[in-house]
């Protein structure tokens, strides 16, 4: 996946746990839950979103990495990249 | 204690919500049972492939966001659903109500299947790792779920809980919302029933292991009590809760009175797992003769609890002609037959159903009943077509459930 897709493949994600949500807005520097109502258990169904999808697992201390848009698509490319 | 004006003492229902395999709210509900509309359908689930079932077709996006859909359980969008309609019934303002003040009680026969079931399935996918287990499970699954769903929504602060009484749920949500208003625990209570038992292949999968789950080649006609070619139960979701308020308040705020509870009784057969016992549904509806102050020449409608199980409909007739003798002056129906059997939610969406008689005089009837099995003779079925009476003042609801759990409430038209 590229860095495109992967962004997409996480907006896509988010969509589907907060479906009422504007999603058209967000900003990739600000932290996702100060721009969306996002709380602790939608957070943790993007983390089985990607286990499901992808077999992909977040150890908890990693959660900060996946904070705003940017640094998930940071933190997610070494691993999405091959897939 | 402060000693009541008679009026506190008196229970009324001003509001009615609820969903129906046929009908979404109560108009359409007595629209459906006195046109003899039945509201079963085909079903493919899980394992089963096609089952005969009563599906509700109320918008749960009328009064939830999609996300609390995802998150919830059907129980509690159904919950929900019905206390709003309920409170909007009652032409209730939930903004100028102490919100502390109001209690939700739900009766449920079952609560937790669904979502388990649903999960177990989910993880099969991955070769049962556990890690894919949802972290929504615990909130779905416990039992107070489908009432606590309603508080969210609502932002109800007063208590929530469910009861977990089998079949017998509904009557037992709304004689338990009666008793927290009698003991002044609150000032409004939403009490009703509620299931999702259809999402759960599980409870299909019982009733046909127990020879109980009801088949006919036309879906409409699958539920028949009483009749001698009946064959078991159709299971079917539903909900429905009543606003429940002291005469007193009722009459402060002008509300229109559907009826009042006049009496009640809930007792245990101590015998059978799943069979019923005549003895203890008498004792049950005299009981809630004894509670009302009335004799059994004062019902003017029995509404049956006959799932149509070849088993469990002959007690309840026995039972009722035992009480009622064998001539007896109330009218006799049945809900099921329209709507199959809505499990918790049955007792009250049956109570709900018979409520518009104390306006129109006329009882719905039973339906499918073409050839009535000798062992459940009773003199005044109202049989495929409803039937008009002169008077309607005392309605008697029977609703019975598993390990033998047994409740008859009765309901009054309302007089000053």
């Amino acid at each position: 996946m590229t860095k495109e897709q992967i962004r997409d493949t996480i907006l896509e994600i988010i969509a589907q746990i907060i479906p009422d949500e504007d999603l058209s807005n967000l900003k990739g520097d600000i932290p996702i839950r100060e721009q969306v109502e996002l709380d602790s258990m939608d957070f943790l169904d993007i983390i089985m979103e990607l286990r499901k999808r992808y077999g992909i697992e977040v150890p908890e201390d990693d959660y900060v990495h996946l904070a705003t848009l940017d640094s998930s698509v940071v933190y997610l490319e070494p691993r999405m990249r091959k897939l | 204690m402060v000693a009541k004006e008679p009026n506190e003492t008196r229970i009324v229902i001003t509001g009615v919500g609820l969903t129906a395999p046929n009908g979404n709210n109560l108009a359409e509900f007595r629209k459906s049972l006195l046109e003899g509309k039945s509201g079963i359908q085909k079903l493919n689930i899980r394992y089963m492939g096609d089952v005969l079932a009563g599906i509700c077709h109320f918008d749960p996006l009328k009064y939830q966001k999609k996300k609390e859909l995802r998150r919830g359980t059907r129980a509690g969008s159904i919950a929900i659903y019905c206390a709003r309609e309920a409170i909007a019934d009652a032409k209730l303002d939930l903004a100028c109500l102490d919100k502390s003040k109001i209690g939700v009680y739900l009766g449920i026969t079952e609560h937790g299947t669904v979502e388990t079931e649903n999960e177990i399935y989910e993880i099969k996918q991955f070769n049962y790792d556990v890690k894919y287990w949802s972290h929504h499970h615990n909130p779905r699954v416990v039992a107070n779920n489908p009432a606590g769903e309603v508080t969210l929504n609502l932002g109800i602060t007063g208590p929530h809980y469910t009861l977990g009484a089998a079949c017998a749920g509904g009557n037992i949500g709304l004689i338990h919302g009666l008793q927290m208003l009698l003991l002044n625990e609150v000032d409004l209570a939403l009490g009703g029933g509620v299931s999702e038992c259809t999402g759960s292949f599980g409870i299909f999968a019982g009733f046909r292991s127990e020879g109980a789950l009801a088949s006919h080649p036309d879906p409409t006609k699958a539920c028949r009590p009483f009749d001698k070619d009946r064959n078991g139960v159709v299971v079917s979701e539903g909900g429905c809760i009543f606003v429940l308020e002291r005469l007193s308040d009722a009459l402060k705020r002008g509300a229109k009175i559907y009826g009042e509870i006049a009496g009640y009784a809930i007792n245990s057969d101590a015998a059978d797992f799943i069979f019923p016992n005549k003895e203890r549904q008498v004792q049950c509806m005299r009981l809630a003769l004894n509670k009302a102050g009335i004799s059994p020449e004062d019902i003017d409608i029995i509404n049956t609890h006959g799932t149509g199980t070849i088993e469990g409909d002959p007690v309840e007739c026995q039972a009722i002609r035992e009480v009622f003798g064998e001539h007896p002056h109330a009218y006799i129906n049945n809900t099921k037959s329209f709507i199959g059997h809505a499990m918790g939610a049955a007792g009250a969406l049956e109570l709900a159903g018979n409520l518009p008689s104390f306006e129109d005089n006329t009882v719905h009837p039973t339906i499918n009943l073409d050839h009535l099995d000798p062992e459940c003779r009773l003199s005044n079925f109202v049989i495929n077509e409803p039937k008009k009476i002169d008077k309607v003042d005392y309605i008697l609801n029977n609703s019975f459930g598993m390990l033998g759990i047994n409740s008859v409430v009765i309901a009054k038209r309302f007089k000053q």
